[in-house]
């Protein structure tokens, strides 16, 4: 007698994502790229209208200072500083550097993008403020 | 006498059911019972018809891992006293089609990781009467941790990508061959990085990194794959830039 096993497939929700916070975590730092993409266009007409002239830099700064765009900004911040962070924690997982035949331990190599966030930010400052 | 916990229990008996179905059973929290304990007393007093796998009871084989509250686990170290005052839900993986009650298929694995070339590929070998191939403790530690993986499927069972994407040859294939591509004993890494080089394979990862966090062997699949991403990209400069070159 023969027997055919008759498989049960089953099929993952669309809210997958939503079924443990580890995967919410990982789609909103998905989405968080979206966010660093309208930094970069943000950037850009900022580059565009300071290029213009007075008028067209004292327009945008009156754009920029509408409440709905301070808000979008302020969540796009916040997005930004998520994938910023992730990355420095992910980056251990994704490289192993060896320095005299040894691993560097994956806690200095966060820090060490940690740090290098902290140069950059401070010479942004510096450039922008000082 | 010990008190109880419940565990509630997939069922699928493929012959009287079109979907799986859950039965509840009580079984006695002991103290240093595991999961598996749960389910060996299931099958042993309470109802001869639950089908699992399972075999060496200490971790090593990989043959007992169910979802456990919703988790991959490997039922042998996973213990009924973490989950009182309960019920326990146990299903079987998630992600793989289910056979009968706790038991899934594995056959897409089983072809996915020979794609891969899992063992020691030599373009010559050396004649035995040469001795071993010898190798450095620090040439060991290279590939040592991916070495610990036992095939258990959880980390198959934690990846959404392989959920949604059946083609995704997955966490261990690639763990699993990063554990060779790292020996120094082995040749294997050009056959290997044509099979894994494509959407399908590194590239279908989107590191979630749940494999990782349920690798009960901290095999740390998901760094494997993003390694060898680099691995890859640099391979594929190397080859745009001298076409020439050694491939």
């Amino acid at each position: 007698m023969s027997y055919f096993a008759r498989l049960y497939k089953p099929r993952m929700s669309v809210f997958w994502w939503m079924s443990r916070p580890t995967y919410l975590m990982f789609v909103l730092r998905e989405l968080s790229s979206v966010f660093v993409a309208w930094f970069i266009v943000y950037l850009l007409l900022f580059a565009r209208a300071v290029g213009q002239g007075p008028e067209q830099y004292q327009r945008f700064l009156d754009w920029a200072a509408s409440p709905w765009l301070i808000a979008l900004n302020i969540v796009a911040f916040l997005f930004v500083v998520y994938h910023a962070i992730t990355f420095a924690n992910l980056t251990p997982q994704a490289m192993v550097v060896k320095l005299r035949g040894r691993t560097v331990p994956g806690p200095l190599m966060a820090a060490s993008v940690y740090v290098g966030w902290l140069v950059v930010s401070a010479i942004l400052a510096w450039l922008v403020v000082g | 006498m010990p008190e109880n916990i419940t565990l509630r229990v997939a069922r699928y008996r493929p012959e009287q059911e079109e979907e799986p179905t859950f039965d509840e059973y009580a079984v006695p929290l002991n103290k240093d019972w595991s999961v598996l304990d749960g389910l060996n007393y299931i099958k042993d007093e309470l109802d001869g018809t639950l089908s699992y796998r399972w075999s060496c009871r200490m971790g090593i084989c990989g043959s007992c891992g169910a979802s456990v509250n919703g988790q991959p686990k490997l039922t042998c170290a996973t213990f009924l006293h973490d989950y009182a005052p309960g019920p326990v839900r146990i299903e079987p993986l998630a992600n793989f089609p289910i056979i009968r009650d706790l038991v899934v298929e594995l056959t897409d694995f089983m072809h996915k990781l020979g794609t891969v070339k899992p063992w020691i590929v030599r373009e010559e070998e050396q004649p035995v009467e040469d001795g071993e191939y010898l190798q450095t403790p620090a040439e060991l530690a290279d590939y040592k941790q991916y070495s610990m993986c036992i095939n258990c499927m959880l980390c198959y069972s934690a990846c959404p990508v392989y959920g949604l994407d059946p083609h995704f040859i997955g966490p261990a294939a690639i763990a699993l061959a990063q554990r060779y591509n790292l020996d120094n004993r082995d040749e294997g890494a050009r056959d290997r990085l044509t099979v894994l080089n494509q959407p399908e394979g590194i590239w279908g990862c989107t590191f979630v990194g749940e494999c990782s966090r349920a690798c009960p062997k901290d095999v740390d699949p998901a760094g494997a794959i993003q390694r060898y991403k680099v691995t890859a990209a640099m391979a594929t400069v190397k080859s745009l830039l001298m076409p020439w070159g050694e491939r």
